[in-house]
């Protein structure tokens, strides 16, 4: 198969490069949203069955894998290699899952973009023949997320109308260079933007320079426009952040229909105000991506869809210290295999 | 320390433009009538205890704050004190019910690496700064006062 470098950050695939198996699992919150029946399992509780939300999450990521793999009629000693990451300190729910299914293992972080970032690699891998068949997963756990990046889950501090609530779910998926009814057709990959927004609440003003910088970067050395894509999704910008990107979009003479804009957090929830500005976290675009819009494209519902995963690249300490925060966004064409 | 770094101005209007603003007024009014409300219910739990128990004063008032720290930690602990401490921000922070939440929130959240290096040891994650700096305020008072005393 053929990989075609175009510009310096987006690459082509001129075969297919399938999606053979997947899986989205969630909690409860995300269960009650318009997306439900998209997913494998929805997880009753939060704790779901464990002793700690660490575990849980865990759990949630493992299912999601076994279940992509069991979709791809393979066994987990089938898959050459695995990109897995989620959001909590050295990625501990992935490294537990790769131990779990004792699948060659690189652990990766870019926090809310991990899944793209993972699905990304794998279709290189399987591309360019270095691997057969590449497991991908992410994951979040809103309980998880709430202690690594911000106070204890009771502790009754009053949030901001602009912050994002991070999203109970995850997704994992299976790539080989096979047709398959999902086909990853190209990918571009980030650059860190920072604007020198410091406020670790305001997520979407945060990533959205990094998603409309994404997207620019992508439909030029792609060379379509983006009438070309039937969705236009990022990750988890959230209301906010959408409304920031409409408005860069503007400025940087990129026509993009509304209604073809969209965000993987905002349709977790559909019109839910619990979520503050939309939800947020890995699992957000690894849900979502490998759940909703696998089935929307494999039915045929739509055909082409540009995926861009957000992550913002802040730690506690980093934030602490009065640092800003970085944002990194990476595009995945996913379209109908012929 | 270095300057805390800020977005061009050009962005800055940008993400203004789009950023919902915190309610600041509405927010007072709630913490107000909130916390307001928890203080007359302890004032008048502590007016009882003194006309009717017959407990006197300095009794009383260990007891009913005993009771609101009580009463914080067992909302925290069945998971209501976080959805009310959104609603009623800093009425519920400042009363020593927001103390008590802070304490009773972080032992919780750390219960899974144990009681003595999760619970214990994280305990006054939060309250610490409340702590070490009210002693130390307490201390530079005392001193103000005694150097005046001197004069």
């Amino acid at each position: 198969m053929q990989i075609t470098q175009k510009g310096r950050q987006t690459w082509l695939f001129d075969g297919p490069v399938g999606i053979i198996g997947q899986a989205a699992t969630c909690g409860p919150r995300e269960g009650e949203g318009p997306l439900a029946a998209d997913f494998d399992h929805i997880f009753p509780d939060l704790r779901m069955g464990e002793v700690s939300f660490e575990k849980a999450e865990q759990r949630m990521e493992e299912y999601a894998a076994r279940r992509a793999i069991a979709k791809a009629s393979l066994t987990p000693d089938e898959i050459d290699i695995m990109f897995a990451g989620d959001l909590i300190n050295q990625i501990t729910p992935s490294g537990f899952t790769a131990r779990n299914l004792a699948i060659p293992y690189f652990g990766l972080f870019n926090a809310c973009a991990t899944a793209m970032e993972g699905l990304a690699l794998a279709a290189l891998c399987v591309a360019s023949g270095v691997a057969r068949k590449v497991l991908v997963a992410a994951s979040s756990h809103t309980c998880t997320a709430e202690r690594q990046f911000r106070y204890p889950n009771e502790y009754g501090s009053q949030k901001p109308p602009y912050s994002q609530s991070t999203a109970t779910a995850a997704g994992a998926a299976v790539v080989a260079a096979i047709p398959a009814p999902v086909e990853i057709k190209a990918i571009t990959v980030g650059r860190v933007r920072d604007e020198h927004i410091t406020d670790p609440f305001a997520m979407g003003a945060a990533m959205a320079p990094a998603f409309a910088d994404t997207v620019q970067i992508h439909l030029q050395e792609r060379g379509v426009s983006p009438d070309y894509y039937d969705l236009i999704l990022s990750g988890d910008l959230g209301h906010v952040g959408q409304d920031i990107a409409r408005e860069l979009f503007q400025l940087q003479g990129i026509t993009i229909a509304d209604e073809k804009l969209g965000d993987c957090g905002l349709m977790l929830y559909g019109a839910s105000t619990k979520v503050f500005s939309g939800g947020s976290g890995c699992g957000c675009a690894a849900s979502v991506g490998f759940g909703h819009i696998y089935r929307l494209i494999s039915e045929g519902e739509i055909k082409r869809v540009l995926l861009c995963a957000t992550g913002a690249l802040l730690s506690p300490v980093s934030s602490e210290q009065k640092e800003s925060i970085p944002a990194i966004s990476h595009a995945v064409a996913l379209e109908r295999g012929e | 320390m270095a300057p805390k770094p800020k977005p061009d101005p050009w962005y800055q209007a940008i993400v203004d433009r789009h950023t919902p603003k915190k309610r600041v007024l509405r927010n007072c009014i709630t913490a107000f009538l909130g916390g307001g409300l928890l203080c007359a219910l302890a004032q008048t739990a502590l007016f009882c205890l003194v006309e009717f128990a017959d407990i006197p004063q300095e009794d009383a008032s260990p007891i009913v704050l005993i009771c609101v720290i009580f009463l914080t930690a067992l909302f925290t602990g069945i998971g209501i004190y976080d959805k009310l401490g959104q609603k009623l921000g800093a009425g519920l922070a400042v009363p020593i019910s927001g103390f008590a939440n802070s304490v009773a929130a972080s032992m919780l959240e750390h219960k899974s690496e144990g009681l003595v290096l999760g619970s214990g040891c994280n305990s006054f994650k939060l309250a610490g700064a409340v702590v070490i700096f009210g002693i130390f305020s307490a201390f530079v008072v005392v001193f103000i006062g005694w150097a005046l005393q001197l004069i």
